[in-house]
């Protein structure tokens, strides 16, 4: 690696010939404020906050987006430099919906820090003001136009990072818009909810459909019994939201918070990500040995199941028939729970929480129901849980650390790994190889299914047999692998994806990183290294060892894959049109 | 617009222009200018079958025909009546004469009256500033226009 040598701001540095203007002013220490950069996914030079003046070039330079040359003389900080970026954002401004107060980002919105930043007191400019249009029909996402800065960052994560397209720029000049094509409603477009969209938006264009009245209402109702159920994903990143370092585990903390809200039953979904386990091990089982559809896909995940219904529909035999661990859990809390408590299933309101959007439009798919009422009924991010602690004015950082209710909140190693990419292979693998082996096999960690890299493979000899694995993260990744089967290049057995980058810890409803924050740590990394840790801190790690699940088994579903356990915890999936007219 | 342009003989010319682009560099936009000039505009069915066929998001197609002019969502009327909006038309009263056509037809501007026979459009400087303010029927030019000329135009286009 050569370096090139430049002045910044009067002082000279050397700095690799490789960097843009804005990394090599970082790297000396030297801050220029961005606003449609977003490190790896939109580095487009767009909105011009970023701009420098270089001794020689006429106009001021995108630094984003401008690669170091040897020489160089750089002024980041004069007069004409701080007036020009004065002037971009208060023209954004000028035709921006300032409703700031009430706004879902308040406090954590980009455009609000850096016109902080910049020290704008005053808007110079008013005139007319782009018409917005508000879509809140899809059970997930509402986009609100009248506050897009039309930065192109949830373009490029819907277009690039994940390989679907379902926002892009309308219309030219004033009257350009980001959104859907024929601006159809997100519910009419093949969209997955994955949320990738929201939690890169720098400003409340981009939000969750809120849930969280439905649980206070649930909640103040004496004749309901309010069962919780946390996501895996929850505890690695809820801490952020209360000012936590990203990556911090707040398992004991999340149980406690969920106990002062108010709910009957504080359990845990990594609880039914061990009967995911379970079932979806057995199901693997059966169709290696029987000659069924192999590659088996997991199906855990709900943007990904969505994908693969709207993009690939023929390839759905290849999709475990296991519902998610969120449905599990809802199923056997209306079932098994219901039933060994003595309490009506009518009566019982089961609530996730999830560091996913798409979670929201799962809960309503007409088929996951059990005697007659719905698995689950309300779903919430990990950002809602976070409001509801912040609106019951709970000391988040002053709680003690609590546990999950016994029965359905015991759970293992492999049952909290689920959050991140890698995970729910790893967890099956565990199982998978104590049962072809007959024995209890010391070794857990399988290091080929982890990590960041989009797509992992691996040949892994369990009890004799070759198992030939792949794990896919984000839709473009799983799109490859498709294609892979289509064209019959891909022998494997089983394959796990997630739909979000990094799997569930980098999920649509997760605590959203502004991009200064994002260019310099990877959150993916940090919030799975919190679920590794437990994992590895936990007695019990493979899920046929959890005590509570060999409970289930013996008193209430016999053995996986049984007619009951068909019933209740097995689904099915529709070929989706695109666009039907 | 009552005239049935998405006739099957016109999606076939469509795939056969989809066919013999697909492996050219950058095949979007001359695809659509064949499709605007095949359907005479490029609504959603056939950006649909653009999009299925070129694996191109139906969001990024729909882009790219918003943001360029020559392109249009609806087929533009029989006879396309062209004001300039120019700045020499425009001083010269072009705004009057838009009113009196847009009164005459009953269409709006930019829009297609519902039997598909007019459209209306305000131009930029079509460069005939010396027969200012002037308007086009198709490629029929009118100069040097004030607003009582332009019931006799309309008339010659209504039988």
């Amino acid at each position: 690696m050569s370096n090139v040598s430049l002045s910044i701001n009067g002082t000279q540095y050397e700095v690799p010939k490789e960097l843009t203007v804005l990394d090599a002013a970082r790297t000396v220490g030297i801050d220029i404020p961005t606003l449609c950069f977003l490190k790896d996914i939109n580095e487009v030079g767009a909105c011009r906050v970023c701009v420098v003046e270089v001794e020689g070039a006429r106009a001021l330079q995108a630094s984003c987006v401008l690669p170091v040359r040897e020489g160089m003389v750089i002024n980041t900080n004069n007069n004409r430099v701080r007036k020009a970026r004065k002037s971009t954002v208060e023209l954004l401004l000028a035709n921006h919906n300032r409703e700031c107060t009430t706004c879902v980002r308040s406090k954590n919105c980009e455009l609000q820090s850096v016109s902080e930043e910049l020290g704008i007191r005053e808007i110079r400019y008013s005139g007319a003001k782009r018409e917005g249009s508000y879509d809140d029909h899809s059970p997930s996402i509402i986009r609100d136009s009248s506050k897009c800065i039309l930065c192109g960052r949830c373009v490029s994560a819907c277009k690039n990072v994940q390989g679907i397209g379902i926002l892009d720029f309308t219309n030219r000049g004033f009257e350009t818009t980001v959104g859907p094509a024929f601006d159809m409603s997100m519910k009419d477009v093949p969209c997955i909810y994955c949320g990738q969209c929201m939690v890169v938006c720098p400003v409340g264009a981009l939000s969750e459909k809120p849930s969280t009245q439905f649980v206070w209402d649930a909640l103040e109702d004496k004749t309901k019994h309010v069962i919780v159920q946390s996501a895996p994903a929850v505890r690695a990143a809820l801490g952020e939201e209360f000012g936590y370092p990203i990556g911090t585990n707040v398992t004991g903390k999340l149980a406690s918070a969920l106990r002062k809200l108010g709910f009957d039953k504080v359990f845990d979904t990594n609880w039914a990500a061990d009967v995911t386990i379970m079932e979806e091990g057995t199901e693997l089982l059966g169709r290696i040995q029987n000659g069924g559809v192999l590659p088996m896909i997991t199906s855990c995940s709900p943007g990904w199941v969505r994908y693969i219904e709207f993009q690939y529909p023929e390839l759905l035999p290849h999709l475990s028939s296991c519902k998610s661990p969120q449905n599990m859990f809802g199923a056997l809390a209306k079932s098994y729970y219901a039933e060994k408590h003595g309490i009506d299933p009518k009566d019982i309101v089961v609530v996730s929480v999830m560091p996913c959007t798409s979670k929201k439009s799962e809960i309503v798919r007409p088929e996951l129901e059990v005697n007659g009422t719905r698995d689950v009924d309300i779903s919430i991010t990990t950002r809602e849980l976070a409001l509801m602690i912040k609106e019951a004015r709970l000391e988040f950082d002053k709680l003690e650390d609590g546990t999950f209710d016994a029965f359905m909140g015991d759970y293992t190693g492999a049952g909290v790994i689920f959050g991140a990419t890698g995970g729910v292979m790893e967890a099956a693998l565990r199982t998978v190889a104590d049962v072809l082996s007959g024995e209890d096999l010391e070794n857990v960690e399988y290091a080929a299914v982890r990590g960041l890299e989009g797509i992992k493979e691996a040949t892994v000899n369990i009890g004799g047999l070759d198992v030939k694995i792949a794990v896919a993260h984000n839709t473009t990744n799983a799109g490859i692998l498709l294609d892979k089967i289509k064209s019959g290049e891909a022998d494997y057995h089983f394959i796990e994806v997630m739909a979000c980058p990094g799997g569930c810890v980098n999920g649509g409803g997760q605590p959203i990183q502004p991009a200064n924050v994002r260019n310099v740590i990877d959150i993916r990394a940090e919030r799975a290294k919190a679920l590794y840790s437990e994992d590895a801190a936990s007695t019990v790690r493979k899920s046929h060892k959890n005590p509570e699940i060999k409970r289930l088994y013996d008193e209430y579903l016999g053995k996986p894959n049984s007619h009951k356990a068909h019933e209740l915890l097995h689904t099915h999936y529709v070929s989706r049109e695109k666009f039907p007219l | 617009m009552t005239k049935n342009y998405l006739t099957e003989e016109n999606f076939a010319k469509l795939h056969e222009v989809i066919e013999s682009h697909k492996d050219m560099q950058g095949p979007l936009m001359p695809i659509l200018h064949e499709a605007q000039h095949i359907f005479g505009a490029i609504p959603l069915e056939v950006q649909k079958t653009i999009s299925e066929k070129m694996n191109v998001p139906l969001a990024e197609i729909y882009g790219v025909v918003t943001f360029y002019s020559q392109f249009t969502l609806e087929p533009k009327g029989e006879y396309l009546i062209s004001i300039c909006l120019g700045t020499a038309c425009y001083v010269r009263g072009a705004q009057q004469l838009i009113d009196k056509v847009v009164e005459m037809t009953g269409v709006g501007v930019g829009k297609t009256s519902l039997d598909g026979k007019y459209s209306i459009e305000a131009t930029r400087c079509i460069g005939a500033c010396g027969l200012a303010p002037v308007l086009t029927v198709n490629e029929d030019v009118y100069g040097r226009l004030v607003v009582a000329d332009i019931p006799g135009i309309i008339q010659k286009y209504n039988g």
